[in-house]
């Protein structure tokens, strides 16, 4: 196997396309060969966070007989969007359990006349009381789902941490919150849909999971799987925000097309897509953690809450992730993990990048630097007390065999951000100075891949085919959404059969023409998909060499000939791969409890910042990210993974506030959600080190959402380490900052120095 | 997209006497549409009620930066990049060029203006804070002829101003007396760029020794209109300061600004960075 | 229900080329560009002039296209991402973002190439902070900025190079 392209910054597949304007998005897609008129689709959405549904009224003023109105009613199959739980209606019929819920949809062939129309339907909706807040969930004001608002809880248990109290010196509480995010990918979401009975149903679009929406679209038309086809357009932006949301706006173009005859584009404004799709969980999480006075981590006792929203859709799998990363990358004996995600009446929360551990990482990395203040050590020596280490366990009990050295990432993290200099100039120049400067870390890891058995139940499958003129086309159901998929896929390709790049093409993600290769998330794409991509591409030529067409070891004019020659005599040169779980691992449901993921990127990362203590902003002035990352296939690619992670984490942390009222996002435009602009980021310095894990491709771990995880509490800590102000709850705007000035002024006044 | 655009329409006069007899012929129908760095973002959000625009962005009356012995007459269509490239207005009127600088995007800068700033009439607005430290003057033309009015009370109210349903802007003239003052802006945003403003703050003063001998201080976002906190200027005028003094002004000051609760920002905050920003732009003077 | 407008003739230059168009005096120029002239390489992010990600160059500097109506557009040149480069050879700006991986999923590559051509053309050797403010109307989910950065200084060099 050559590694003429692994390893090295391989220009991306399908750039140039991307910086002429070429490269088709969904609102871009023309059918030239159709004569079916293209008609637009809009959705009619309710008003009320909860209610049951009296009557719905068409306003005169529109010509109503010339739109197409589809209400549940119409629904040919199963009114329901399939994921985990089917609890989700495609549209509401009865009643309505969150603002933006879906009610009716309309299509009409002038775009703003539909505009129109949408205002002209009046949903007559008999109010319910609602309820917002976790606190509220939990306390049961209201029962809004199920028995008792509880949409899935877990126990990860470790130990027993219920005796281990005994043994801790100094027992330290608190808690910590994070808020919801939109993950505003810069392209709306949008579908294109045709349907009939005779030829089933098309859609076009952006998304991040081809084989989902199919998975949804089926039940909802009671067609066969082989009458439904979903083809990925250019996509511009995911992060999760594209995960599962795309099944409902599919179901919804699909459905106007089946009524109309015609095809239908549903796209979403931006006020649309902020208000109505998923958005980041928020969470609560409280921390109980027992030590020693020398430091050492006996108990861990920790309650995470997410708020998931009105339905289950993915709560469980990302309360899930949440909670196997809830105790951070420390070796603790005991450890107890209580989780839940409960209901409320907003629009489902969903997939966004980090998934769960975002939230619950920020809180123990806060809660580390807490501890450490009480026991007087530095955030890093209490740290390395604890880090885990080759042969030690996780809070699952999974044995780490892999030769993890936090000690040395935290010193390349400190060398490159000279970190300590920096501590102590800050101390000595802050005290005379209205911007007051800090810098703080955060330790942490991520683990590649679905959890547990999750990849086995996925059982992904990528094909390899060769053309008579010996290129390979890749047919893998992952998407290409800006992370560079096709460009890794035709790095591993080419390397594998020792053939020039430009001889790999990716397949368009096609439900009728590409196999299932597993969702493209969960930090999975490179490392498993890729695999598969090797084995497959390696399964094709050991069909040549068994054939007698080619040797073991040949150059790549003699592979393209006998390509040729394999297909000209003998027909098609396909090859299959179907994913293998690494061996010796061992996941126990019940129990939630052994190996959770194949293997971890693990990370260490410093953020410095500046707080105007006149207008109390905080910025971040300089950030450096070292992670240990397996083997990086494409050192521009994974760089640019990286950037864009911590670009997405500083927003959470200091930037973008959902604003709520009554369970509905009020400030879902972009001139009042804000998000960093080039002004607003600092240099972002990205180190990699390399310990290849043996089951991914070349050694690749995956990296996708690590970059998500670690700066919120770095950058907290680092402002702590500015202001002397322990702050828990993000984003920390400068009007949170502010009242916590206020409340420390306060607090001294009082005499409480 | 939330607007039905065949219900809008925009005519483009062939000059200005033309454009002010069709406002004047239809009172109240006719609103003037400059960069449309406002009214296009309402369209959209589907909250722009009136529907009959005149575009003015050709007409020449309205354009042009004319410098003379002691005035600056901006054209009331002078864009924001027009503005902070002006050498006359960069040496001195930098407030006003730093409000432009500041004001959205390089992209919105090149198309939005001074004039459409003005009549949008935003409590939050960048530029108006500079032109009411500059003594600005606002000349309005209709049919009836032209007249000036000052910048300061042309704003009467949240979004209401002394301006006729047939009135123009057509120029804001900048006296040159303040060459010698102390100048001072800041605009504190959700951001660093692009940006809606939380609190905006414009201030010039006359020193002589540590002597306030005039001063001139207005704000944005701390009230329905951008306004000068006259009381607070008055009890400035005339003074050396001292910290206890800075202390009293600071209770006149709060009394003269009343910022609300709002979707990007709250009373608190704007009421607390206001006068931390008086306190910064007194302290800088008095060095 | 109101009498909708009549629709109005437009002409303008675009990429170098006369086109004419029967529009609403209020639609969008960037769904003239897009649904009229059928150049969809233009995008739309927001609708309200934060993102651009549709970004043009009218008269020769950087606008956003959802924001100004086609009646305002009539009589003036326009130049979008398709008439960036030079035929079959692309612009110094687009070879850089192809080399320094200035692209991820590609939505704001139009409009941001469209602001780093235009601060080209304003600042022929830009620092670090003019880069930042130039860009600064351009959102980019993706990359976090830096790779846009370092195609811009990549671009910058391209140009002096190729004049040295």
């Amino acid at each position: 196997m050559q590694e003429k392209y692994f390893g090295h910054s391989v220009l991306r597949k399908e750039g140039r396309a991307k910086v002429t304007g070429r490269a088709r998005y969904v609102d871009d897609l023309a059918f030239p060969d159709s004569s079916l008129e293209i008609i637009y689709g809009a959705t009619v959405r309710s008003h009320v966070p909860r209610g049951r549904i009296r009557d719905i009224r068409y306003e005169d003023g529109i010509p109503w007989d010339e739109f197409t109105i589809v209400t549940a009613a119409d629904i040919p199959g199963k009114n329901q969007i399939a994921l985990i739980e089917h609890d989700q209606p495609c549209l509401a019929s009865e009643y309505i359990n969150h603002p933006e819920e879906a009610v009716v949809l309309l299509a009409h062939p002038d775009k703003y006349l539909l505009e129109d129309a949408r205002r002209a339907v009046r949903i007559d909706v008999e109010p319910l009381p609602a309820i917002f807040t976790i606190e509220d969930s939990l306390a049961k004001r209201e029962i809004i789902w199920g028995k008792d608002n509880v949409l899935k809880s877990y126990l990860m248990e470790k130990g027993d941490v219920d005796s281990a109290w005994a043994l801790a010196d100094v027992i330290i509480e608190g808690e910590y919150r994070t808020g919801a995010q939109e993950q505003l990918y810069i392209e709306n979401q949008g579908m294109v849909a045709v349907a009939n009975l005779s030829d089933g149903v098309t859609v076009w679009g952006s998304l991040q999971c081809p084989h989902y929406v199919h998975k949804a679209l089926v039940p909802v038309f009671g067609l066969p799987a082989e009458k439904v086809r979903i083809i990925q357009a250019e996509t511009g932006g995911g992060f999760g925000g594209k995960e599962e949301y795309p099944s409902i706006i599919a179901a919804h173009a699909a459905l106007l097309a089946w009524k109309s005859g015609k095809r239908v584009k549903i796209l979403y404004d931006r006020a649309e897509d902020m208000a109505a799709t998923t958005k980041r969980h928020p969470s609560r999480t409280r921390h109980r953690t027992g030590v020693t006075r020398d430091g050492k981590l006996v108990a861990m006792d920790i309650e995470f809450v997410l708020d998931g929203g009105a339905y289950a859709t993915l709560s469980a799998v990302v309360l899930s992730r949440g909670t196997i990363h809830a105790s951070g990358p420390y070796s603790c004996p005991n450890v107890r993990v209580r989780s839940q995600a409960v209901a409320t009446n907003a629009p489902p929360h969903g997939a966004f990048r980090g998934f769960g551990a975002p939230q619950s990482i920020f809180a123990i990395e806060r809660h580390m630097d807490r501890i450490a203040r009480e026991l007087n050590l530095t955030p890093e020596e209490f740290r390395r007390r604890n880090f885990i280490r080759q042969g030690q366990t996780t809070a699952t009990g999974q044995v780490i065999h892999e030769g993890v050295d936090f000690d040395a990432l935290l010193d390349r993290a400190f060398r490159e951000s000279d970190y300590h200099a920096k501590r102590e100039q800050f101390a000595r120049e802050n005290p005379g100075s209205a911007i007051k400067r800090g810098i703080g870390f955060a330790s942490f890891m991520h683990g590649a891949g679905f959890t547990g058995s999750g990849e086995v139940y996925l059982a992904s499958v990528v094909e390899v085919e060769a053309t008579p003129e010996g290129c390979i086309r890749v047919l893998a159901g992952s998407t290409e959404i800006g992370q560079g998929a096709n460009t890794i896929f035709s790095q591993i390709a080419a390397d594998t059969l020792g053939i020039g790049y430009d001889r790999i093409e990716i397949a368009q993600p096609d439900t009728g023409a590409v196999p299932n290769s597993g969702p493209t998330v969960a930090s999975r794409t490179s490392m498993v998909v890729g695999k598969l991509v090797e084995t497959a591409a390696l399964a094709l030529k050991k069909t040549l060499v068994d054939s007698g067409l080619l040797c073991d070891q040949c150059t790549e004019a003699e592979f393209v000939r006998a390509c040729g020659k394999y297909i000209e005599t003998r027909g098609p040169l396909r090859s299959r791969s179907e994913y293998q779980a690494p061996p010796g691992l061992f996941w126990n449901d019940a129990t939630y409890s052994g190996d959770a993921y194949g293997t971890y990127a693990w990370a260490v990362y410093v953020a410095e910042v500046a707080v105007d203590t006149a207008t109390y902003e905080a910025r971040v002035t300089d950030f450096v990210a070292v992670q240990e990352v397996g083997k990086v296939i494409n050192p521009l690619l994974a760089a640019g993974q990286i950037e864009g992670g911590v670009a997405q984490a500083i927003g959470m942390a200091l930037y973008e506030n959902v604003v709520w009222r009554d369970g509905r996002m009020a400030n879902g435009q972009m001139t009042n959600y804000i998000m960093p602009t080039a002004a607003d980021i600092p240099p972002i310095r990205v180190f990699f080190e390399e310990h290849p894990y043996p089951f991914g491709p070349g050694g690749a771990k995956g990296i996708g959402e690590l970059p998500m995880d670690g700066p919120q509490p770095a950058i907290l800590n680092a402002i702590e380490h500015a202001i002397g102000i322990s702050l828990n709850e993000i984003p920390a705007t400068p009007e949170v900052l502010m009242d916590a000035f206020a409340k420390a002024a306060a607090g001294k006044a009082g005499g409480l120095g | 997209m939330r607007a039905n655009i065949p219900n809008y329409d925009l005519r483009v006069p062939a000059s200005l006497r033309e454009a002010l007899a069709l406002l004047a012929s239809e009172p109240g129908t006719w609103q003037p549409f400059a960069g449309g760095t406002d009214l296009m973002v309402l369209l959209e959000a589907g909250k722009l009620s009136h529907r009959h625009f005149l575009s003015v962005s050709k007409l020449a009356d309205l354009r042009g930066i004319e410098v003379s012995a002691d005035a600056v007459a901006v054209g009331a269509l002078s864009t924001y990049t027009e503005i902070q490239n002006h050498p006359v207005l960069q040496r001195e009127f930098p407030l006003l060029c730093s409000a432009a600088r500041e004001t959205g995007s390089i992209a919105t800068q090149n198309r939005g203006t001074l004039g459409g700033n003005i009549v949008n009439a935003s409590p939050a607005a960048d530029s108006p804070p500079a032109l009411l430290v500059y003594d600005a003057e606002i000349e309005l033309v209709s049919v009836r002829g032209a007249r000036w009015q000052p910048v300061h009370g042309f704003h009467t109210g949240y979004k209401k101003m002394a301006i006729a349903p047939d009135e123009l802007v057509r120029r804001v003239r900048l006296p040159r007396r303040l060459k010698p003052w102390r100048q001072y802006y800041r605009k504190v945003g959700t951001r660093k760029a692009q940006a809606i403003s939380k609190v905006c703050f414009a201030g010039a003063a006359l020193m002589e020794g540590g002597t306030i001998l005039d001063i001139r201080i207005a704000l944005g976002s701390v009230a329905p209109v951008v306004l000068r906190v006259v009381k607070t200027e008055d009890r400035l005028r005339g003074k050396k300061l001292t910290p206890e003094g800075i202390a009293a002004v600071k209770e006149i000051f709060v009394s003269e600004i009343s910022p609300i609760d709002d979707i990007r920002s709250t009373a608190r905050y704007r009421l607390r960075v206001a006068q931390n920003l008086l306190e910064i732009f007194l302290s800088q003077i008095s060095i | 229900m109101a009498e909708p407008i009549a629709r109005v003739d437009i002409a303008c230059k675009v990429n170098g080329e006369q086109r004419r168009a029967h529009v609403y005096p209020m639609a969008r120029l960037l769904d003239v560009l897009r649904e009229e002239f059928h150049l969809t390489g233009t995008k739309e992010g927001c609708g309200e002039g934060e993102c651009g990600a549709c970004a043009v160059l009218m008269n020769g500097v950087i606008v956003n296209s959802c924001l100004v109506p086609a009646m305002q557009a009539n009589g003036e040149e326009i130049r979008t991402i398709e008439g960036i480069a030079n035929g079959a050879q692309l612009h110094a700006v687009q070879e850089a973002f192809l080399e320094c991986g200035g692209a991820q999923c590609g939505i704001c590559t139009p409009g941001m190439v469209i602001a780093a051509v235009a601060l080209l053309e304003r600042h022929s050797h830009p620092s670090d902070a003019e880069i930042r403010e130039g860009l600064a109307g351009n959102l980019c989910r993706c990359t976090g900025y830096q790779k846009i950065f370092a195609s811009v200084v990549r671009a910058c060099e391209a140009v002096a190079e190729k004049s040295a």
